[in-house]
């Protein structure tokens, strides 16, 4: 396999598995169980619920999620679940792309693509 | 499991904010000198992934539901390091944009959800790869009961903090067993989720699982320990 085929599968998987997280999150999480979750369970018998303290972000357009102004109920929290995939993603790209950048700019090595050609057959 | 603000006081919030930071501050040194660029897009995926999954709350007992962690899954598909990082991306996200566990309980969550299980997870996954054979069943059925356990160390780790600044009056001992309890039933979950989805991607692409390099054959590429 040459590397040229490696990459371009590579990102056939990082596209398939957004289309994955993006799907899970706007068709299956409305279907989502809306008990409490077993933190919350334990406090709630153990009484010790009553000490949590609205989130200093209790105002986000998109708390709880849903989007603010959708009034649709699975429609609101799908979209929540797209627009926090795609966040998500951002976030992770920018911090672990400067993490490889800050390393292949490291006087000890030389750039990254000569040493991995040697590897393909 | 996400904490919300007032369940634990503020001296051990904050304490506990010195060591998640301490925590992934390493996470993040370690990343950048083992991490290659193709692994860069394969991090955000697994980030992305477990937030997609952990809105999906399945229901266990009766009245509860659990949701992925996720920290063992990151860890065995990217590594722990950087699977710690992909956690508390979500984490950061989740307390920032969705009011989804608290923003003074952020090292909280950090050290039980990212460090813990991916850590901690990790380790327990390694132990048992050891006593198995090679083969790509056993890095499935490794993933997957590492997974469970790796839940239940997070429980243990609200437990924990719980004893050493919990606001509520209920003892130790009791939170302790409820806690374990029904995050047994949720680990459950974790460890099947997290057993299908490193199968679905040790079958696509097995050099993208991290925890699956010690089977890769010797001939392809190995990840160069120096440039």
């Amino acid at each position: 396999m040459t590397m040229d085929h490696k990459r371009k599968s590579l990102w056939l998987l990082i596209g398939g598995g957004l289309i994955v997280a993006l799907g899970l999150a706007f068709f299956v999480s409305p279907f989502a169980s809306s008990s409490p979750d077993g933190l919350n369970k334990v406090a709630i018998d153990q009484g010790f619920d009553g000490q949590e303290q609205e989130s200093a972000t209790a105002d986000s357009p998109l708390a709880g999620y849903a989007v603010e102004g959708v009034d649709d109920e699975s429609l609101s929290t799908g979209l929540s679940g797209i627009i926090g995939v795609a966040i998500t993603f951002g976030i992770g790209m920018i911090i672990f792309g400067l993490l490889v950048r800050f390393r292949s700019k490291e006087p000890t090595s030389g750039a990254a693509p000569p040493a991995m050609t040697t590897g393909s057959a | 499991m996400h904490i919300p603000d007032g369940f634990i006081d503020a001296p051990v919030s904050i304490a506990a904010g010195a060591v998640a930071a301490v925590g992934i501050g390493y996470s993040l040194k370690k990343a950048k000198d083992t991490m290659e660029e193709k692994e860069a897009p394969m991090a955000g995926l697994v980030a992305a992934f477990i937030f997609a999954v952990q809105m999906l709350n399945f229901p266990v007992a009766s009245g509860t539901s659990g949701h992925l962690l996720g920290g063992l899954l990151a860890a065995v598909l990217v590594g722990p390091y950087v699977g710690a990082i992909c956690v508390a991306v979500v984490l950061l996200v989740q307390g920032l944009f969705f009011a989804d566990g608290g923003l003074s309980a952020y090292g909280l969550n950090v050290i039980n959800m990212a460090l813990i299980t991916a850590y901690g997870g990790y380790a327990i996954y390694l132990f048992l790869r050891k006593a198995m054979p090679k083969t790509k069943g056993s890095v499935v059925i490794a993933s997957g009961i590492a997974g469970l356990l790796s839940v239940i160390l997070a429980s243990l780790g609200f437990t924990l903090e719980y004893a050493l600044g919990g606001t509520g009056t209920a003892s130790v001992a009791t939170v302790a067993a409820a806690m374990v309890g029904v995050h047994f039933l949720i680990g459950i979950g974790e460890g099947i989720i997290t057993a299908l989805t490193v199968a679905v991607v040790l079958n696509v692409r097995p050099d993208l699982v991290y925890g699956a390099r010690d089977l890769l054959p010797e001939l392809e590429m190995r990840p160069a320990v120096t440039a």
